[in-house]
């Protein structure tokens, strides 16, 4: 019920929240929405000596257009992701994926920055992440640099962040005028995903001209289903993207816990990508 | 320490509290505001839901047991014991979960209370899905939720933009078939 | 009895009277509670299944940062032990059961050391400053192996895991013949596991005591402080005249605060060696682990019928888990099924026998229904299996075997005389309303045309026993207490009536539904009615609340005592309206002069009279009040029929539950608004049964769904609406005509949910699906067994 005792950060600039990390060393550790990190807090899970909080720094915050870019700040929350205009016209997937995460006083708090940098496999929004190729910009000491979503993830609960890092902001490529799906599927409305599948496609004359899909929880990272989105290119009919769907297995490695097997991971996978397709297409 | 200012249910308490106080605790264990209650330790049941509005934000429905009370400095709470207008009228959803026989045991209905009231200020008119899917963050082990569905319901029309509480359980009763079939 | 019956209040849904406080949260949860001084526990619990402490030194604890004091088990040498109330034969095995632990731990989260410090969080914070080391021991988890030669024991000192074997046999006990002999045209044998279940109340068990003054106050959130008080003082010494036990507003119970606890003993134990309140309030967690746990046996049974699908014959054996210790009704848990395996059928021989097995676990106890679901689902499970076996409709083979409604009262196979029912109108209430028929049709369209989506309708036409119990059954299954309850109705002098009531609720209603009943009685307005309860220096008697008893057993002695209290105040009436008692009759709630209406008087004139006491009749006690204490002579019997139509995704394993229907007898109802919330909240629970709820351990005996994030209560999301709707059979043995209801949908819910997912899938060849029917398990169901037979 009561973490252990911490010293708390909260810095108004990104230079002291890296700087604080740094004086932290090991035992620091961010805070951003808190709704994973209080749990784990409060279960003694984790005890960290510093905890820096993120929500003092404006620069952060915010979700805006950039060229070619949309750009969510780190602490946007999952409720301002979903609920954002601009979010739903140039990513629907992403509102689609962060209507689904936690429930609505959760989603008041938690933030895209806080989900990605926490890398849960069963989280949803990394999935998001990697089908739509964002890149993830990172601020450390000595200032910025972009990762590529699939780099970002690098094993369960481990991103490409250093320990000095934290994630600054995330950049969607604009995806107007695509239609977005995201199945997931958990026993029940609390539950962590046993599966999800987060699928985008842009049709032209009837037909799926561009695909993006990804898994959650099919692996210690999200997996992106290149097979599934090669074998729909110029889909009409729900028999090719079934056919497609197939494919959804490719490069996964599920986790068997109480929640599934793995061989019922992998089966869901096919039929939800079908389905996530199916859907997103309007077939 | 850390110093706090917090404003809860009109009131500003300013007060020296350890970093590691959840808001929650320092609701009920340093203001006394005892109507809101813990009852896990996961972020799960939402028993402990509160509305926060930050310094520079509006007010929403949060689990006070995953906030820090550091982390409410400079900002606003209301608990289910400051819904109430001053002359003891009941607020509409409070009202609404009396008449809807929507609580037995009572103890997750500070935070359900809550709950509802942020989801109708989002979306006044939800239908019973939406209510559903709204009130997903908090769990009840007495009533099957049925009630407390119908007392949304209510209050959703007590503030004359929802639709009518069906008369008695009536269900949907459409078939659906899966989404390629 | 001659009640008055038909009043005003009673059957009205009035609004409840304890909600102004709840949605205001104006409460008195315990752990609201902060007294003068108190200070904080915190426990340190055994990561272990099962070992030898070989070390424990709380010296450092001591010294850490605000700690008041710290002990282990040895050192807490005034903590008593935890009794179990119900050995159910001569030789049925009872371990020692310390709260906490001296040498070796046998599930894991027991209790092995405590600190006590001025605020939690140093409480909690000097836990790691205590030196312990373990020596791990074998660890027997499952039910088979633990009654396997050559087994780790869980207790040494027993020599065995098997706690006790009981056993009824109809031919034994002259109710019936023998299942050997049994005509088996057709045998139905199956393997039925109820999964390990955790009651879950929202409300975290919470205990604070206050030992000022050589008096000793417990507040503790329980279903029990009668039972509570009694058993601390006989267990610790204390004498009981200066226990006072208070149960202040308890969130929920569901029997899993039918307990007396380590936690209360413990924190008693340790507020008299401090001298100062002392307060204890579990984490989720904490509760999960260390709460009692239901449920969780294995059921063998055989039906045995003839080709018309006539029942002949039922034998149950049941291997029930017991954990490490017994609770307070662990052993008996199981068999309050006994009765009931036989449910609403007529048949002519019956055999049940229980096996109580120690493993090393969380201890089990009642959970919500407590023996009766598990009948329940056994039965009417195979009564499907029986069905798909001879080609019947599910309700065809219930309606040959089910007693009917001319026939009562009717005496069971298992003894018991079930004094009034109609199956017939609640199953025929039931189907119409679900569209049995129309549902039937879908059915067969879908299968026909392959559907990915398949339907199922589920059958539960259950029976239950409430009212629990008659002092002299329990007294014949050697339960240590009786089943009686107590009321105290009193008058004050300006008209207001308090009731006080020994049965202490936990949400169900008591000050509402008692309100409704004493206004009727006394012909008093609802408003002037106070429900005083949960304090034993207040209710001095009663045997608390558990097994849908309240109504039906303090019910009666409500009724009765209100009986004595108009008793008294007709003289009174009479002697101020100068007539004779016999010239006076009770209408429209006051003594009225027959032929001469409007000369009356109304209780609360003679409540006045009888303050004043100037003038009062020869040999009347200037008070008017009036305690009763009631024991049954027999249990009541609701029934009811719920159906379920359940979609079942073959593709995904999804179950959706499409619509669900409860029709219930449960005789007069004094609130049908409270009655129906009863049935929303039980029903949800047998559905999670059904789907979702299971503790789990690993193989090292860990509790692998120790949070809410992985023991999944559902949520308003993952439910249906419930049609409910009711007939009315009054109990023939209750002055009310009331049964009880506070566990009937738990009871009903479970079998319906799952014979609807079976019914889905039989044409794919599948009987069976273990619960909770995850979407997995359907899936492997929907998809392995498709072709066959």
């Amino acid at each position: 019920m009561i973490p252990v005792a911490f010293e708390y950060v909260r810095p108004t600039t990104v230079a002291d929240a890296v700087s604080a990390l740094r004086s932290a060393g090991e035992d620091g550790k961010v805070l951003a929405g808190g709704q994973s990190l209080l749990p784990v807090l409060r279960l003694r899970l984790a005890a960290p000596s510093t905890v820096v909080d993120l929500g003092g720094i404006s620069a952060l915050r915010g979700i805006r257009l950039d060229g070619d870019w949309l750009v969510v700040g780190a602490t946007a929350t999952h409720a301002e992701v979903a609920s954002s205009p601009l979010v739903a016209t140039e990513s629907p997937l992403l509102a689609a994926v962060a209507r689904t995460v936690g429930d609505r006083q959760v989603r008041h708090r938690g933030t895209l920055g806080g989900s990605l940098a926490h890398a849960d496999p069963a989280g949803d929004l990394p999935a998001a992440a990697v089908a739509l190729d964002a890149t993830v910009v990172v601020a450390g000491p000595s200032g910025q640099r972009a990762i590529p979503a699939r780099e970002f993830f690098t094993d369960i609960f481990t991103t490409a962040l250093a320990q000095d890092e934290i994630v600054a902001e995330v950049r969607f490529p604009r995806t107007p005028g695509w239609t977005a799906r995201y199945e997931k599927f958990h026993r029940t409305a609390q539950a962590w995903a046993v599966l999800g599948v987060a699928a985008a496609v842009r049709r032209q004359n009837g037909s799926i001209a561009e695909a993006r899909v990804a898994l959650t929880n099919a692996g210690p990272t999200p997996v992106r289903a290149s097979g599934v989105e090669a074998a729909l290119a110029g889909a009409t009919d729900l028999a090719t993207v079934r056919a497609a769907a197939a494919h959804a297995t490719d490069g996964t490695t599920p986790p068997s816990d109480a929640s599934g097997s793995a061989e019922y991971r992998r089966h869901l996978a096919v039929v939800l990508t079908g389905r996530a397709v199916a859907a997103a297409a309007g077939l | 320490m850390a110093r706090v200012s917090v404003t809860v249910d009109g009131v500003r308490y300013v007060d020296d509290v350890p970093p590691r106080t959840l808001l929650v605790q320092y609701l009920r264990e340093q203001l006394g505001k005892v109507g809101t209650v813990v009852g896990c330790d996961t972020g799960n049941c939402g028993a402990c839901t509160v509305l926060f509005a930050a310094p520079d934000g509006a007010a929403q429905a949060v689990k006070s047991c995953s906030l820090l009370a550091v982390q409410a400095d400079g900002g606003e709470v209301t608990t289910v014991e400051g819904l109430a207008g001053s002359d003891g009228t009941l607020h509409p959803v409070q009202q609404a979960f009396h008449e809807q026989h929507a609580l037995q045991c009572g103890f997750c209905t500070p935070g359900m209370i809550m709950a509802a009231v942020d989801l109708l200020q989002e979306n006044p008119n939800p239908t019973e899905a939406e209510i559903r899917d709204g009130m997903s963050g908090n769990l009840c082990r007495c009533t099957g939720y049925q009630n407390i569905v119908r007392a949304v319901q209510a209050a959703s029309q007590a503030s004359g933009t929802g639709s009518a509480v069906p008369p008695q359980a009536g269900p949907a009763d459409t078939p659906s078939t899966a989404g390629v079939a | 009895m001659t009640a008055t019956l038909a009043g005003p209040e009673v059957g009205r849904r009035r609004l409840r009277k304890e909600d102004q406080r709840l949605v205001t949260g104006q409460t008195r949860w315990t752990d609201n509670l902060t007294l003068p001084g108190m200070l904080h526990l915190a426990i340190l619990r055994s990561p272990y299944a099962h070992a030898k402490i070989t070390r424990i030194d709380v010296s450092a604890a001591r010294q850490a940062p605000n700690v008041v004091a710290a002990f282990s088990g040895a050192e807490l040498d005034n903590q008593g032990v935890l009794a179990c109330a119900w050995p159910v034969t001569e030789d049925t095995v009872l371990p020692t059961y310390l709260p906490m632990a001296v040498d070796e731990v046998r599930h894991v989260g027991e209790p092995v050391a405590v600190v006590v410090a001025r605020d939690k969080g140093s409480a909690v914070d000097a836990l790691d400053a205590i030196d312990i080391e373990y020596e791990p021991l074998p660890v027997v988890l499952d039910l088979e192996a633990a009654l396997a030669p050559g087994s780790p024991l869980v207790h040494d000192s027993a020599g065995t895991n098997k706690a006790y074997h009981w056993v009824f046999d109809s031919a034994d006990a002259g109710t019936g013949a023998s299942v050997a002999s049994a005509e088996a045209e057709v045998t139905v044998a199956r393997r039925y596991v109820q999964q390990r279940l955790i009651p879950a109340f929202m409300e975290p068990r919470s205990v604070v005591v206050d030992p000022t003054g050589g008096e000793w106050t417990m507040y503790s959130a329980t279903q029990i402080p009668h039972i509570t008080r009694f058993l601390l003082a006989a267990t610790t010494g204390t004498p009981e005249h200066k226990i006072r036990v208070v149960a202040p507003d308890v969130g929920g119970g569901f029997g899993g605060k039918l307990q007396i606890t380590p936690e209360e003993w413990i924190t008693f134990a340790v507020s008299t060696k401090v001298g100062r309140p002392v307060k204890y309030t579990e984490t989720r967690s904490e509760s999960l682990v260390s709460g009692h746990h239901g449920r969780a046996m294995i059921q063998d049974i055989t039906l045995t019928a003839k080709r018309d699908g006539t029942v002949t014959g039922l034998h149950v054996k049941l291997t029930a888990n017991m954990g490490a210790y017994m609770g307070i009704i662990t052993p008996g848990t199981p068999l309050l099924g006994a009765f009931m395996y036989n449910a609403i059928y007529k048949f002519p021989a019956y055999r049940f026998e229980c096996t109580g097995v120690f493993t090393n676990t969380t201890k089990t106890d009642a959970y919500r229904g407590a023996g009766r679901p598990e009948a329940t689902y056994a039965i009417e499970r195979i009564m499907d299996e029986l069905a798909a076996e001879l080609g019947l409709d599910p309700l065809e083979v219930r309606r040959r075997n089910w007693i009917r409604h001319e026939e009562f009262p009717c005496t069971t196979v298992a003894g018991l005389v079930y004094d009034s029912g109609n199956y017939e109108a609640a199953t025929e209430k039931a189907t119409g309303l679900l569209g049995y028929e129309a549902l039937r049709s879908e059915q067969a369209a879908r299968r026909a045309s392959g559907d990915p989506v398949q339907l199922g309708i589920g059958i539960s036409t259950y029976t239950e026993m409430c009212g629990l119990a008659p002092s002299r059954t329990l007294g014949a299954l050697r339960y240590g207490a009786g089943g009686w309850e107590s009321v105290t109705v009193r008058v004050l002098p300006t008209g207001k009536v308090e009731v006080v009531s020994g049965s202490t609720p936990h949400g169900q209603g008591h000050d509402t539904a008692w309100s409704q009943i004493v206004a009727d009685q006394l012909g008093v307005p609802f408003d002037d009615v106070i429900v005083l309860h949960g304090d034993t220096r207040i209710a001095v008697k009663g045997m608390d609340t558990y097994g849908s008893r309240s109504l039906a057993i303090g019910g009666i002695a409500m009724v009765q005592a209100a009986e004595k209290v108009r008793e008294k105040a007709k003289k009174v009436a009479a002697h101020l309206l100068e007539v004779s008692p016999n010239d006076l009759e009770w209408s429209e709630g006051a003594f009225r002069v027959k032929g001469n209406r409007d000369q009356a008087k109304t209780i609360a004139e003679v409540a006045i009279a009888v303050f004043a006491a100037h003038d009062l009749p020869e040999g009347v006690e200037p008070s008017l009040d009036s305690e009763a204490t009631f024991d049954p002579s027999t249990f009541s019997f609701p029934h009811g029929t719920h159906l379920c139509a359940a979609e079942v995704d073959t593709e995904t394993g999804r179950v959706t539950i499409r619509k669900y229907v409860a029709v219930d007898d449960i005789g007069k109802v004094i609130n049908p608004l409270i009655v129906e919330g009863q049935v929303h909240g039980g029903v949800v629970q047998g559905m999670a049964q059904a789907l979702f709820e299971d503790a789990i351990y690993d193989e090292s005996g860990n509790l692998v769904t120790g949070s809410f994030a992985d023991y999944l209560l559902p949520s308003a999301a993952d439910l249906p609406e419930i049609v409910c709707d009711r007939t009315e059979t009054p109990a023939t043995t209750h002055p009310l005509g009331v049964k009880g209801v506070g566990e009937a949908g738990t009871i009903a819910s479970t079998p319906a949910v799952v014979n609807a997912v079976v019914d889905a899938l039989r044409p794919r060849g599948v009987h069976d699906i273990p619960m909770p029917l995850t979407p997995e398990r359907v899936w492997q169901a929907a998809s392995r067994q498709e072709g066959a037979a």
